[in-house]
């Protein structure tokens, strides 16, 4: 018990210190979890309303893909993700892998589905009244577009956070794409892992407090930008 | 603006809910559309309005200067009045302005609009309130104003005052003959009111199956109609 005391002080210092180290592992898996859930953002709700709206061939068979791969395990999409950026790989020659760009390419795989099938349950959930309102009033499809979304507004963000706990809290893909190089390619989650391996818990329970306070900190600041939005 | 209709057919999975349908209305005339349920009345309202394509035929928009084309600059002299709630889940004074802000208004002469449709529609005290917060009655005096406010040419409405109260299909009928023809605005009404129709239109057109069965002036369809079809509906004998 005293170990763990000993452990969560050791952390507490570590973060009040500012270490350089735990500071640039921060600063990555932010920018890397950021990055990821905006492009899963923006393509997952996107295509959301072209499935919504759109005459799409085989809707039923997408829409179970997505919910299927909502779940997909982490594990298993690095090792996807590793063979199409591996040298030898479809994509080998651009020279991703073990880099964040290839990392935030793990995580949009990851956040996409969730995205993508939470926002659509979301419009599909707007009356279809309202789009045709908004045509009969006189907007473009855009417009129109764009007041079915903000009627979604609630059911996307929630499906923005979810895909973004996703990400955060996600080790396994990018510990295969990334490496985890020192100084490179380690972010939060990777460092745990490493550090708990290692047997420094000190650091490993530091960098999981800081995880659950981003965490906490960016769930408080969607939740109040969505009661914002919604007036 | 005068709205033709050539010709119009529309299916729906095999269904058929218009066949072969010409009607006109007239610039500037009150158009009352009846028949039962499922002769094809708001289709016919969603093609006329540009909403919906037809399988076959077409609409034609025409005023003083020949025929228009078909654009968002014709849309845009339309307004729809769509059944149900159909209010974006924003406040009343966000949805009256709508209409106006796609148009690019500027924003003092919204803000006075708006506030002159909803003292017409008694629902100045109502502005800031949520959209979702209405009785169906307000919400559908809402619905109303949203697509008065910006002075459309052609007017478009689909059941405005269905289970509506005395007072709330009084004020919504009182406004709708104020600004509606006052401005010579060219109105279609789809109702099951045949008191309604015999008070607001000039011209009522009768559906049955799909089709246009009569079409007449108002006075003239509820005292000698031409068709039996008509004289039965009318009579409540299409029913009993």
């Amino acid at each position: 018990m005293s170990e763990i005391l000993l452990s969560f002080r050791k952390a507490f210092h570590l973060i009040v210190s500012l270490d350089r180290d735990l500071l640039e592992i921060i600063s990555l898996s932010l920018s890397v979890s950021i990055t990821a859930i905006v492009i899963a953002a923006l393509a997952g709700v996107a295509f959301a309303y072209l499935l919504s709206f759109k005459d799409f061939p085989a809707r039923g068979v997408i829409i179970s893909v997505l919910n299927t791969f909502m779940g997909l395990p982490p594990v298993v999409v690095g090792l996807f993700l590793y063979l199409i950026l591996s040298r030898s790989g479809p994509l080998g020659f651009l020279g991703l892998l073990y880099t964040p760009s290839a990392m935030i390419i793990a995580q949009t795989v990851l956040a996409f589905p969730i995205v993508a099938a939470m926002s659509y349950s979301s419009i599909t959930a707007v009356r279809p009244n309202i789009r045709l309102a908004a045509l009969g009033l006189g907007a473009t499809e855009m417009q129109a577009s764009m007041v079915v979304l903000k009627d979604a507004r609630y059911g996307i963000f929630s499906s923005v956070m979810a895909g973004l706990g996703r990400v955060m809290a996600e080790v396994g893909a990018v510990l295969i794409v990334g490496g985890n190089i020192a100084g490179y390619t380690r972010v939060m989650t990777t460092a745990i892992a490493l550090e708990y391996d290692r047997g420094d818990f000190e650091l490993a329970i530091a960098l999981g407090m800081i995880l659950l306070l981003l965490s906490l900190c960016i769930n408080s600041v969607l939740y109040l930008l969505q009661r914002r939005i919604g007036g | 603006m005068n709205v033709v209709l050539k010709n119009i057919s529309k299916s729906y999975g095999g269904c058929t809910a218009l066949a072969d349908c010409s009607v006109s209305f007239p610039a500037g005339t009150f158009n009352a559309v009846i028949g039962p349920n499922g002769s094809g009345k708001s289709t016919l309202l969603r093609i006329a309005a540009l909403l919906e394509r037809p399988d076959s035929g077409e609409v034609v928009y025409t005023d003083g200067g020949g025929v228009l084309r078909v654009d968002l600059s014709l849309r845009r002299r339309i307004a729809v009045v769509l059944p149900g709630d159909s209010l974006f889940n924003d406040s009343v004074f966000n949805n009256v302005a709508y209409a106006l802000r796609i148009r690019g208004v500027e924003r003092r002469v919204v803000s006075e609009r708006v506030h002159d449709i909803l003292g017409r529609l008694r629902l100045s005290d109502k502005a800031h309130a949520g959209a979702r917060s209405l009785s169906s009655g307000e919400a559908q005096r809402v619905a109303v104003a949203r697509a008065l406010v910006a002075e459309p040419r052609c007017l478009f409405l689909d059941e405005p005052t269905v289970s509506l109260d005395p007072v709330n299909t009084e004020i919504i009928e009182t406004v709708l003959r104020e600004i509606g023809r006052g401005r010579g605005m060219t109105i279609v009404m789809i109702t099951h009111n045949m008191f309604q129709a015999q008070r607001l239109a000039e011209r009522v057109i009768f559906m049955y199956g799909g089709r246009i069965i009569e079409e007449a002036e108002c006075e003239r369809i509820f005292t000698a109609p031409e068709k039996e079809l008509t004289s039965r509906f009318l009579t409540g004998r299409m029913v009993w």
